[in-house]
């Protein structure tokens, strides 16, 4: 029997109250995530229980147990504290999925502050843009993504600390950079944690859209309560589970259900810090008993890829529950995972914004491959209507994905841009972005986004953040961008650019321009595909229309074209 | 040591090594998260424009490109 039991008991007597009283929050009392995935698990007995294993690429492995993963956040907590950062201050973690990572992520949070998770594959062009919206303090990172931040610490005045947290003792370090390594410092065994309540901000986490710059996603420290009952009931986490989450705290699902969903339900996590290599996941899930994995459609793509022969020289048997998030999960993963696995990976629906799982398909329930699940209970969601944002009075029609506000891990607003969050509101229901239908038995069936954001191995890029990092290149005179099809990152990022006088389009100008994007923003947003034109297709007011090479990339109609330029 | 390794690892010192990070012939790549998978794509074409070869998608894989030793090797197998 999973933990959910029957689905349809669940929707009937639904109420959150169930996680509140399960973790013993009662409303207005303190409540700090920090805690509750650390200290509370020590309290309930469990302070011996490996709460962390990880292995690096080299092999190392380090095992911290929900003790160890107090004592030190707690050491975080005290160590920031101790360099004057403030309740609220917006504390950047800049790492690869290193211990410190999980453990600095608990340790602001149990000081007050606001966790700011960035990609550490940002350019820094990127990483500038999200830490001036922020306005952050602090940055914590490595030796070796510290370059990074040099080349713009002087356009950020408010940012006081740099923190290396591998930081070389032979090599001085600049100003406002501090060294802090965790294994060496002092455990702190007491540390007074700040007394956060339901509203208090925990976790900035930054999105990409179609235009202007990334928003920051705003969570509060109640969010535990919907991470910690999904975490439960559609990843079934169970006491005896040694759980993978395989995805970058950089990004939404390696806070929410790589740390908070994972520590708050007190199972043992193991943590991979290396490249994809299908052998190497599946070593890691003999080596180390996996039983429940989350991963992505990209990363089951790219296994199905290396084929079914590799999966034979290990013994997988101890995977017991899959789900995957991230992008849409083709029909034919679905059914492969469960020829070679003995069990089919789980669509979960969800975004940045929602910071839980909204839509899903649940452990027992009936599965419709390629089909993205039904709500979770207490999540009303529907299909409504693109022009009237009123629901479908039948099923099979296509509109846009709605879900009434009101869950604990809805985003609170964007960072400092209250007039975009208003917008994504509508009639009383808040718009995801996407599209869907709904079938007769009430699932939900995913057909694509409402905007041009390029969901690309299951990150969103902004086209608009591409276009104008191209335009800083010397060569480039106008460029769009839109997403072209690929069968392991659903959608990669492709460029038509037009060239300035005195350039002509070269394969080496072609590679220049893409290490260009790649070194500015991230690997991510690198257009895996230039194309040199003469001319973009605009509209008479000189608006580029991405529409017409997008249905180009897709071989789709392109539909009007009246208010062509050339027409 | 010879003309390609060195000029093979190079690039990828000169491309995406972040740090001071020593880099050998048999260092891992992919796996060792010097090159993530989107990355590769760039390497990828900086190998086919450097030695005027086209490797096929299916042949570009992590464990292809997990080393300078191991890209070479692949290379090799294309250049006339």
């Amino acid at each position: 029997m999973s933990n959910i039991g029957s689905y349809d008991e669940r929707i009937k007597n639904f109420d959150w109250s169930i996680a509140e009283k399960e973790l013993d929050y009662e409303p207005g009392n303190i409540i700090n995530i920090g805690w509750y995935c650390s200290d509370r698990i020590c309290e309930k007995g469990y302070g011996n229980k490996p709460a962390l294993i990880w292995e690096g690429s080299t092999g190392i492995e380090k095992r911290y147990s929900y003790n160890d993963l107090r004592l030190n956040s707690n050491a975080v907590g005290h160590f920031l504290r101790g360099l004057g950062i403030q309740p609220e201050d917006r504390v950047c973690l800049f790492m690869d999925k290193i211990p410190e990572l999980y453990i600095g992520f608990l340790g602001i949070l149990k000081m007050g502050g606001i966790a700011q998770p960035l990609f550490s594959a940002f350019g820094d062009e990127s990483l500038f843009v999200r830490l001036d919206n922020a306005q952050t303090t602090a940055i914590i990172t490595q030796k070796k993504h510290a370059p990074k931040v040099r080349k713009i610490m002087d356009k950020m005045p408010y940012l006081k600390h740099l923190i290396i947290v591998d930081a070389d003792p032979a090599k001085p370090l600049l100003d406002r950079e501090v060294a802090f390594d965790l294994e060496k410092a002092e455990k702190v065994e007491k540390f007074v944690i700040h007394p956060t309540y339901a509203e208090s901000p925990s976790v900035l986490h930054y999105t990409s859209g179609t235009t202007g710059q990334p928003k920051g996603v705003k969570h509060v420290h109640y969010s535990l309560i919907s991470q910690y009952l999904t975490s439960k009931w559609v990843l079934d986490l169970l006491d005896s589970d040694i759980y993978w989450c395989t995805a970058d705290p950089g990004w939404v699902t390696g806070t929410s259900y790589g740390i908070i969903g994972a520590f708050s339900n007190g199972v043992t996590q193991c943590v991979l810090d290396a490249g994809f290599s299908a052998d190497n996941w599946y070593r890691f899930i003999e080596k180390h008993k996996i039983s429940m994995w989350y991963s992505a459609p990209t990363a089951i793509r790219s296994l199905m890829k290396a084929g079914d022969e590799v999966i034979k020289k290990y013994d997988l048997s101890t995977l017991r529950h899959l789900a995957s998030v991230g992008e849409p999960l083709n029909s034919e993963a679905v059914i492969w995972s469960e020829k070679v696995f003995g069990k089919p990976f789980l669509d979960t629906y969800w975004q940045t914004e929602t910071g839980s799982i909204m839509i899903t398909n649940f452990p027992g329930m009936k599965i419709k491959p390629g089909s993205m699940g039904k709500p979770f209970p207490g999540i009303t969601a529907t299909v409504i209507d693109a022009e009237t944002f009123t629901p479908f009075g039948e099923t099979g029609k296509i509109g846009l994905i709605a879900i009434k506000p009101g869950w604990p891990s809805m985003m609170r607003t964007y960072w400092r841009n209250e007039e975009t969050y208003k917008k994504k509101f509508q009639n009383g229901w808040y718009l995801p972005g996407d599209r869907s239908s709904i079938d007769n038995e009430g699932y939900f069936w995913f057909v694509g986004r409402d905007d041009d954001v390029i969901n690309t191995g299951g990150h969103l890029v902004s086209p608009f953040e591409v276009e104008s990092a191209l335009l800083e290149h010397p060569a480039v005179a106008e460029s769009a961008v839109v997403a072209k099809p690929d069968f392991v990152n659903m959608e990669v990022v492709k460029a038509f650019v037009t060239l300035k006088p005195g350039f002509v389009g070269s394969k080496d100008l072609d590679l220049d321009i893409m290490n260009f994007v790649r070194k500015k923003l991230s690997p991510l947003a690198m257009p895996q595909e230039i194309e040199f034109i003469d001319t973009l297709p605009k509209t008479r007011s000189g608006k580029i229309m991405r529409r017409i090479l997008h249905a180009k990339e897709w071989g789709e109609e392109i539909g009007d074209t009246s208010t062509l330029e050339n027409d | 040591m010879d003309e390609m390794q060195e000029i093979i690892k190079a690039y990828v010192i000169k491309e995406y090594v972040e740090d001071d990070t020593e880099l050998t012939y048999d260092s891992p790549l992919i796996s060792g998260g010097i090159v993530d998978s989107f990355s590769m794509v760039s390497l990828k074409r900086f190998l086919e424009n450097k030695y005027n070869i086209s490797i096929p998608d299916d042949k570009a894989t992590p464990e292809a490109f997990d080393s300078v030793n191991k890209i070479c090797a692949l290379v090799r197998e294309y250049v006339k």
